[in-house]
């Protein structure tokens, strides 16, 4: 799938703050439709804290995120929902809700938003569930399933829609290497199989590589590089050497320092 | 000194005013997703018959057991008194209206405390610690209408009933000393309670009920929404929802009482 045409999403110097520290200061780039976009950060790198930004669970303190051509910030009630049923979002820790089966969760979005049969979305579950590799999972509760189990099943519910925008959340963190790989895999083949725009939150590089058009490196609330992975992987640019190559702070106050930007801001 | 002291009193009481106003808000936001939520209304219905079935249905065995022995208690300590001024036949209206004006919806609501406000604050406090609140906006569901508004519902509706059934058992409690240990029979002891109760004892109660239905229901809920960060935070959510709860529900029966105290009719 090649990028193409207007921007789905666009991120306008976008700031975010916790209390009276800021986390995000000023970020800038667009995604456009097809594309799929990694952005790859350190921990407290403020990535997370740009994807809540981006699907309208964090509002900027100023700039402005626009989701096919609408502020999110400025939407009414409606129009951010209208948003929301074109997006789906797979968290970190798969996020299933706790009393529902496995099955219910991924219905649940076509249950309140479609008009569809129930035997319609018995069978759309059932298609969802076999795309990630769960076939067969649909009554288990999401307690009884594997941290990875639990990430493929949260994939299959944002799935359930049909969005033209994905986001992943850390999608390899916590598995093992094989599992990782296999979860790279299922975004590789979802990228070939729908017409969608990817977005993943990552600071997995081996992961980034391998399934990113675009790369973002985020460090410390700014974007430090952005750019296809062989710019990424040729940057020069010394933090962004230091990321790649894996190569500690030369002092733990600087990471400290940094971290209590955002705890400090707290309560 | 006393500029400190009268400023720390001013935080406390401007904390408390946002708290009670915080639990009125969301009050308001779920009676406002009762006939505008964009949930279907069938779905929402049959999740408010669920909670029914928990808050309602599945605290009738210990409501029953509580205030059975609680109108026993009230009969054993009435007649201690009564035997000296040789009033023993009173017995069956002492029980009556205490438990139908007082002790039948105080107890019912402070079990009910313990087995739903307490759990209302921890599965949502849970959800939100696990992102399963954020889960459910980025599907376009309201938390509020997907989780409180059918709370509520069922507290509404299970509150008043279990307090009824706590009124009889209290009765049925009266009655075991009525018959064993005063010089009642069944039918006679049945007989003094009806004389000795007029529908307003009822009413009384069962006003009473609905409120203590909305506020277990409205701070629990409130507490679970506003947990913090990991486990820790779910247990203290908790712990507020049961304090706080059986703080207000005793505030307004205070209040109650006091109104309808006031609005007695002239003997």
């Amino acid at each position: 799938m090649s990028a193409s045409g207007s921007p789905v999403i666009s991120a306008r110097g976008v700031r975010v703050r916790y209390g009276d520290r800021e986390v995000l200061h000023g970020i800038n780039f667009d995604v456009l439709h097809g594309e799929t976009v990694v952005i790859l950060g350190g921990s407290g790198s403020g990535k997370s804290t740009l994807l809540r930004a981006l699907v309208g669970l964090e509002k900027p303190s100023s700039g402005e995120v626009l989701v096919k051509g609408t502020d999110l910030a400025r939407a009414t009630a409606r129009q951010l929902d209208a948003i929301r049923k074109k997006i789906g979002l797979s968290f970190q820790g798969g996020a299933l809700i706790g009393s529902l089966t496995v099955g219910e969760n991924i219905a649940l979005p076509l249950l309140e938003h479609s008009d569809l049969a129930p035997s319609t979305i018995e069978v759309m579950v059932r298609i969802k569930l076999e795309q990630v590799g769960l076939s067969g999972f649909e009554h288990f509760s999401p307690s009884q399933l594997s941290g990875g189990m639990r990430k493929r099943a949260a994939i299959a519910r944002a799935l359930a829609m049909d969005p033209e925008i994905l986001f992943f959340d850390e999608p390899s963190a916590g598995l093992d290497p094989i599992m990782a790989a296999g979860m790279d895999d299922l975004i590789l083949n979802l990228k070939k199989a729908y017409a969608v725009s990817i977005i993943v939150v990552t600071h997995e590089l081996a992961s980034a590589f391998l399934i990113a058009d675009r790369i973002i490196l985020i460090d410390r609330g700014n974007i430090l590089a952005a750019g296809s992975v062989k710019e990424i992987q040729q940057s020069t640019e010394p933090r962004v050497r230091q990321f790649l190559d894996r190569i500690a702070d030369s002092t733990a106050d600087d990471e400290v320092d940094h971290m209590r930007l955002f705890t400090e801001g707290i309560k | 000194m006393p500029v400190a002291v009268l400023s720390r009193i001013g935080a406390r009481a401007e904390r408390t005013l946002a708290y009670l106003g915080g639990v009125a808000e969301l009050v308001g936001m779920s009676l406002r997703a009762l006939p505008f939520s964009t949930l279907k209304r069938g779905r929402s219905v049959q999740r408010a018959v669920h909670q029914a079935m928990v808050v309602g249905v599945r605290a009738v065995p210990i409501v029953t057991l509580i205030t059975f022995f609680v109108g026993l208690i009230i009969a054993l300590q009435g007649a201690y008194g009564l035997q000296r001024l040789g009033a023993m036949q009173l017995v069956a209206g002492l029980v009556a209206i205490s438990i139908t004006r007082e002790l039948g919806p105080l107890v019912a609501a402070i079990v009910v405390i313990g087995r739903s406000g307490s759990a209302f604050a921890a599965e949502i406090g849970a959800m939100r610690v696990t992102e399963e609140l954020d889960a459910l906006k980025t599907m376009a569901l309201d938390p509020v209408a997907f989780l409180v508004t059918p709370k509520l519902a069922a507290m509404v509706i299970m509150m008043p009933c279990l307090t009824i059934w706590s009124d009889l058992m209290g009765i049925m409690g009266g009655a075991l000393f009525g018959v064993t240990d005063a010089s009642f029979t069944l039918g006679s002891y049945f007989i003094a309670t009806r004389e000795a109760l007029a529908i307003r004892d009822i009413t009384t109660g069962l006003a009473k009920s609905l409120a203590f239905g909305i506020v277990i229901t409205a701070v629990g809920c409130y507490e679970g929404f506003s947990t913090g960060e990991g486990a820790e935070e779910v247990g203290r959510s908790t712990t507020s929802a049961v304090v706080i709860s059986i703080l207000l529900v005793v505030l307004i029966d205070l209040t109650f009482t006091y109104l309808f105290y006031s609005a007695r009719p002239a003997v």
